[in-house]
């Protein structure tokens, strides 16, 4: 014990660093945020710091080499002792970590942490989010499978959409014309290098600001920051009533992280490494790519977005969004940081989760991408068929070999792309059903060189058998009385 | 003790060569000064070759860029009246680009005369688009992105037909001019009029 205490003493004469670090820990904090909602910030710290070991571990083994990546993580997942948990760890800690982010940053959003003087803290806060979503991004790409393959040629795609530069960008992203050895290399330089350096730094910046000015106190309604007299408050909450951050308020940071890591150890264990998925041949064409989890949104957005508005979109909308999250300190500065009397900032945050929310289910389900294979593997249900004239079965025959069973679902099997077309019968008439074949429309291709007359009109009269029973199927009354039938008689013929 | 006695040596001879001349520069902050300017020449001319050391893959001495005619194989591969996937070595190659340098292209051989040949990737965000001869429709897994036979755009996201390639035939073998992955941005690898409207 005496030759620690010993070393200890040599070394400080020398680093001069024990003072500083006691006035670090004990640096008081207001009482009230030794509270379980401040522990996200150095439970992101501590997921970085697994993602640094768990990275360097995985750079042992992984070649950063087009022809060979795929290989050596094949070799990580099944001829390396635990090299599979060390995969596992990696990429469930980057989840976590993404996760963890986020909810750090709608803690201090919705407490108004960002208000004077800790504008800074939420600028840099800012950047870190968007480092980590570029080593989520850059992560992904090491994982060289089928859909970091197809991801890259998404990203260029957008690339290239900027004007002027945009096949300039493409190629600097790339490292050359294609996808290849050039574009795993800069990428891994990017994941390994360049972003956790600039991860590094950011960090390091972030948590000297919350040293500097402290922890953001417990928002009280009706307690209004004003630039004038906060410093003057903050002090007395600190100085007055505060409490010593070690170890008055730590225990809790200390006791969350350890849950993160165990719960990222326990998501290792149970749901294991994330892929690879198929080799990185562009020349297997049967795939179906798919971005990671924090970015399946943006994949579901691309599918909603206008032609017309899409790159604008794309091009203009993340930097509104950028520069609108940089500028919020400065907009909203001062005032109110309860949420109880921030409705716009609690809905904001609400419609943004919503959003989010909604576009990541849909990216899991990719409604609107047709099934590729439905026309051989999803027959008509029976009952489509019981009854039927040769001509409507005939029809039903030209449905499948046509492969409409792709786009359009019967009994809720087959593609979301179209409409289900359970009910078509109801909703368009024969006319309309025919024109709708032939010349498409909406999001529909035109059939009409595709299919012989006589197949149109087999299709059409399968088409017309589809309605609930005892439902009238649409028909049209002019129609009826051209060629001088009664409307009746004409439902009659209808089951 | 004799380490701190230094030290407060040092800085008391600093303090007494720092004081300011009668133009409020000593002669140590201007050469500093100067000092510094030198970095940042010798900043400058380090700068200049790595910005082009950085660029090297935008910037290509050759005038085709990275296109050259690449044999897609001989003509009897491509039926008359049918579209079939070919496969290509690209011809900017690096040793270790493994399975990536090869490319897939659709080649579709309208009428035993003339032939369209479409790139892979969908004009939306890059996807490879699959051949569906039923119904004659190239589709996207992606976004659901759909082409008529012809590559012109027939539904969904992208704004326009599939890029194309041009090609020449040479000894019975389909040769097409290729090197660069198309983007919407920079279709001019492999560009055609797949953009137009099938009608008009």
């Amino acid at each position: 014990m005496r030759l620690i205490e010993k070393a200890g003493t040599w070394l400080d004469q020398r680093l001069k660093l024990g003072a500083s670090i006691r006035e670090t820990v004990e640096h008081p904090v207001p009482r009230e945020t030794a509270s379980w909602f401040y522990v996200f910030g150095s439970a992101a710290l501590t997921v970085f710091a697994l993602q640094l070991v768990t990275g360097i571990l995985l750079a042992l083994i992984y070649v950063p080499s087009a022809g060979e990546a795929w290989n050596s993580l094949q070799v990580l997942n099944h001829e390396i002792a635990l090299g599979w948990f060390v995969r596992a760890l990696h990429g469930w800690g980057s989840n976590f970590m993404l996760a963890i982010v986020l909810i750090h940053m709608v803690q201090v959003f919705l407490f108004g942490a960002y208000k004077f003087p800790r504008e800074l803290t939420w600028i840099l806060g800012v950047f870190l989010l968007l480092i980590t979503l570029g080593m989520a991004f850059t992560g992904q790409v090491l994982r060289f499978d089928q859909d970091a393959y197809w991801g890259l040629g998404i990203g260029a795609s957008i690339s290239s959409r900027v004007p002027v530069v945009g096949p300039l960008i493409v190629k600097l992203l790339l490292g050359g014309p294609i996808i290849g050895g050039a574009t795993l290399s800069r990428f891994f330089a990017l994941h390994v290098f360049v972003v956790p350096g600039l991860l590094i730094a950011f960090v390091s910046l972030h948590l000297l600001l919350v040293l500097k000015l402290g922890i953001n106190e417990w928002p009280m309604p009706g307690r209004i920051v004003r630039r004038a007299t906060y410093l003057q408050e903050y002090h007395e909450l600190t100085h007055k009533q505060g409490v010593p951050f070690v170890p008055y308020a730590v225990w809790k940071d200390v006791v969350f992280s350890g849950f993160i890591l165990l719960s990222i150890a326990a998501c290792a264990v149970h749901f294991g490494p994330f892929g690879p998925g198929g080799q990185p041949d562009p020349t297997i064409i049967q795939t179906a790519p798919r971005p990671d989890y924090f970015f399946l949104w943006l994949y579901a957005l691309l599918s909603f977005l206008p032609p017309s508005a899409e790159t604008p979109i794309l091009l203009i909308v993340p930097a509104v969004a950028i520069v609108g999250l940089l500028a919020l300190p400065f907009v909203a500065g001062e005032g109110e940081k309860h949420w109880t009397r921030r409705p716009v900032a609690v809905l904001a945050i609400l419609l943004i989760a919503v959003s989010l929310g909604t576009l990541t289910n849909l990216g899991e389900h990719t409604p609107w991408s047709p099934v590729m294979d439905a026309w051989s593997s999803q027959p008509i249900p029976a009952e489509y068929l019981k009854g039927r004239t040769a001509l409507e079965r005939r029809g039903a025959l030209v449905f499948q070999a046509k492969q409409c069973h792709n786009c359009h679902s019967l009994d809720g099997k087959g593609g979301k792309r179209g409409p289900a077309l359970d009910r078509v019968a109801v909703r368009l008439t024969q006319d309309q059903l025919i024109r709708q074949v032939i010349q498409g429309g909406g999001n529909m291709p035109a059939y009409g060189k595709n299919l012989t007359p006589a197949e149109t009109n087999a299709l059409v009269a399968f088409l017309e058998t589809l309605h609930p029973a005892g439902q009238i199927p649409a028909h049209d009354a002019s129609r009826d009385v051209a060629l001088g039938t009664a409307a009746e008689e004409s439902f009659s013929s209808h089951r | 003790m004799a380490s701190q006695n230094e030290l407060v040596n040092i800085k008391s001879r600093a303090e007494s060569t720092s004081q300011p001349t009668e133009t409020g520069m000593s002669r140590r902050t201007m050469l500093f000064k100067l000092g510094l300017l030198f970095n940042g020449f010798a900043a400058a001319i380090l700068g200049v070759p790595i910005l082009r050391y950085l660029l090297s893959p935008a910037i290509r001495e050759k005038k085709m860029g990275y296109d050259s005619w690449v044999s897609l194989g001989g003509l009897e591969k491509f039926p008359a009246g049918e579209t079939r996937l070919a496969t290509y070595r690209n011809p900017v190659v690096t040793p270790w680009d493994g399975q990536t340098a090869d490319i897939a292209c659709w080649v579709r051989n309208v009428d035993g005369q003339s032939f369209q040949i479409f790139a892979i990737n969908c004009a939306h965000l890059g996807c490879p688009v699959r051949w569906f001869p039923k119904s004659g429709l190239f589709l996207c897994p992606c976004h659901g992105g759909a082409y008529y036979e012809d590559g012109s755009r027939a539904s969904g996201p992208p704004e326009r037909g599939l890029f194309q390639y041009s090609h020449k035939i040479q000894d019975g073998k389909l040769f097409i001019m290729t090197g660069e992955m198309p983007t919407p941005g920079s279709p001019n690898a492999a560009n055609g009029t797949a953009g137009r409207p099938a009608c008009a």
